[in-house]
């Protein structure tokens, strides 16, 4: 059992991670913390693919004569492409959220949303 | 089947991905017109081409990077369902691209046009790449750089609401593609490659184990946010709706289709040796909410005001009937919900082509504008009833190829009520496209209405031909029916 929770931490913060992540991103109404939120959900998915590459005793891919034990560097490689593109995605949400605070004058979504029906309303009427 | 190296495969994505920063160093609009309207019709030709080849060769294509065997290096590899797919893409970009030309100088501020085709640029390689990438992870990069650029695309519109739905579609594109990966991620614990074809012969020995089959649901879930499949389709409408028209007509004819490709690439090549819908609870899940997607949202289409948003909605029902046929999961249900992929890319293509002219020439926006657009704009009014008929399904049109399709499989499957269902859900896309009809052609135009200016022709003619095109292969439906009745087989294992 003890072994079940130690043995697996990394799993066990990663999915509380993710978890958490993903309900600032539903619960959240300003665009700013569902960013944050989205974040918080990505870091996790890299905690995941980080972890599953470690191997106990293992070092970094070196080919050294001393050494035996190596962990799995693809995944590593792996969750940098997928930092970039974290970051990426982030810049641009940022982004947009200047261009949204700038066109609605907030960045609450329910203040967003209510403009958004006054408009649909105001849509096919002369 | 055997496997012939193809070096034009990587073209494909070299091509447009080179033309991006090009359009942006040339910061000239015309230029960035010219440079991304060669590289779409060079990429059609490639396209053309690498499918010539797989019909003549009956082979796999494929491209190893760097000369890297697979599956240590990436793997490029297009089959039929993939040439098919690339034929769509390319055929809705460069026809797009004849479009763009006028409809984009109208809608985007000078300032911004090259820009945009630079983007527009990269969004077409992204969706080409995931196409023919053979490699899980390297699909995930394509998928989040086509993402990344239609969220710029469609935050370009000139209605605020644009920002909020790019905005939007950015949340749940990511957490469909974080899904993605974290699924990717399961199938690399349990079998130590992210090649697709290595995947599918190792997984068949730990398809029994929970991880396996949690990352089956991710993979569903997240591909299924990225297809906006009922009920995860919350950002399409007003994306669609929002969006500059040319970047519409792109999004709903190619980004969609690709989407559906890959949870066909998932369920029949990486877990093409499980039997996914034997071993894991899925077709129920998928039938009931394609047919959800049929029903409520072609409700939804007919209640909407804003047309873009009607047609948004009626793009949500015909994903339903494309996971429909997949989810029927025989060869001929494939073959049906293929076929469709072609199909629905030919009509929505000239039904929002048309629409976004009529915005062009008239400035309309909404179902009740459409009055008089008969006689005011006869020759778009006329393309867009043809598209119209193609979504209802009456015959000499391609809407009428994939409901026969579906339906036939749906019969042949032995699921009858399923038959009755996609000819009842029929009835309601005759509500929401008469709707239209009845408006531009029996309304007269209101009084003070003021003379549309003229559609130009570069507008006009991708319309037309989107439209004969959907008239041509609903009467002779052979060449489509082959290509995607040779996929299906492809795809079911046999030769």
């Amino acid at each position: 059992m003890a072994d079940t929770f130690s043995g697996l931490i990394n799993y066990w913060v990663a999915i509380a991670l993710m978890m958490i992540g993903f309900y600032i991103v539903i619960a959240q109404g300003n665009l700013v913390k569902k960013i944050v939120g989205l974040n918080i959900f990505q870091v996790a998915v890299f905690v995941f693919y980080i972890s599953m590459g470690k191997v106990k005793g293992g070092t970094a891919p070196i080919l050294d004569d001393s050494i035996e034990v190596y962990s799995n560097p693809l995944p590593h490689v792996l969750i940098l492409t997928a930092i970039v593109v974290g970051v990426a995605t982030t810049a641009l949400a940022l982004a947009l959220i200047v261009r949204i605070n700038r066109a609605y004058g907030t960045i609450e979504e329910s203040e967003i949303n209510e403009q958004d029906n006054v408009l649909d309303a105001s849509e096919g009427k002369p | 089947m055997a496997e012939q190296s193809n070096m034009f495969l990587i073209l494909l994505v070299i091509i447009p991905l080179i033309a991006s920063p090009v359009c942006v160093l040339l910061r000239n609009a015309t230029a960035a017109w010219a440079v991304s309207m060669a590289v779409a019709w060079s990429v059609f030709g490639i396209a053309i081409k690498l499918v010539n080849d797989l019909s003549a060769s009956n082979q796999v294509l494929y491209y190893r990077i760097g000369g890297w065997d697979a599956p240590w290096g990436i793997e490029y590899a297009l089959d039929k369902v993939g040439g098919l797919v690339i034929l769509v893409v390319s055929i809705i970009g460069a026809l797009s691209l004849v479009y763009a030309k006028r409809s984009v100088e109208k809608e985007i501020p000078p300032e911004r046009i090259y820009l945009f085709y630079a983007m527009l640029m990269l969004c077409l390689s992204g969706l080409l790449g995931i196409v023919i990438t053979g490699d899980a992870f390297n699909l995930f990069v394509f998928l989040e750089i086509s993402s990344l650029s239609s969220y710029v695309l469609i935050s370009l519109g000139k209605d605020k609401r644009a920002l909020t739905s790019a905005f939007n579609y950015l949340i749940m594109g990511t957490i469909g593609a974080t899904f993605y990966i974290i699924g990717v991620g399961m199938m690399y614990m349990m079998t130590g490659t992210l090649n697709m074809a290595d995947l599918s012969t190792i997984l068949p020995a730990v398809a029994d184990s929970k991880t396996v089959m949690v990352a089956l649901a991710f993979l569903t879930v997240g591909i299924s946010l990225k297809l906006a499949l009922f009920p995860l389709h919350a950002w399409l409408p007003g994306a669609y709706a929002f969006a500059p028209s040319v970047v519409t007509v792109f999004l709903a004819a190619t980004a969609t289709k690709v989407s559906l490709y890959v949870l066909i690439r998932i369920f029949f090549t990486v877990f093409g040796k499980v039997d996914v819908f034997e071993t894991f609870p899925i077709q129920p899940v998928l039938l009931v909410m394609a047919l959800a997607a049929m029903f409520i949202a072609s409700l939804a289409a007919i209640w909407q005001q804003n047309i873009k948003r009607m047609l948004a909605y009626s793009s949500i029902a015909q994903i339903g009937y494309m996971v429909l046929g997949v989810a029927i999961a025989t060869e001929a249900g494939l073959t049906g919900g293929i076929i469709h992929i072609f199909n629905h890319a030919l009509m929505k293509g000239s039904l929002f082509m048309a629409v976004g002219a009529m915005a062009y020439g008239a400035g309309i926006t909404t179902v009740s504008d459409m009055a008089g657009m008969g006689r005011r704009m006869p020759l778009l009014m006329a393309a867009f009833v043809v598209g119209g008929l193609s979504l209802i399904g009456v015959p000499l049109t391609v809407g009428f190829v994939s409901k026969w399709a579906l339906v036939s499989a749906a019969l042949d499957a032995q699921m009858w009520p399923l038959a009755a269902l996609i000819l009842l859900s029929s009835l309601l896309a005759i509500i929401y496209v008469w709707r239209v009809v009845e408006i531009a052609y029996l309304k007269p135009a209101p009084e003070n209405a003021p003379k549309p200016s003229a559609v130009p022709l570069s507008m006009l003619i991708p319309t037309w031909v989107l439209a004969l095109a959907s008239i041509w292969f609903g009467a002779n439906a052979t060449f489509t029916m082959n290509m995607a009745g040779s996929a299906a087989r492809h795809l079911m294992g046999g030769y």
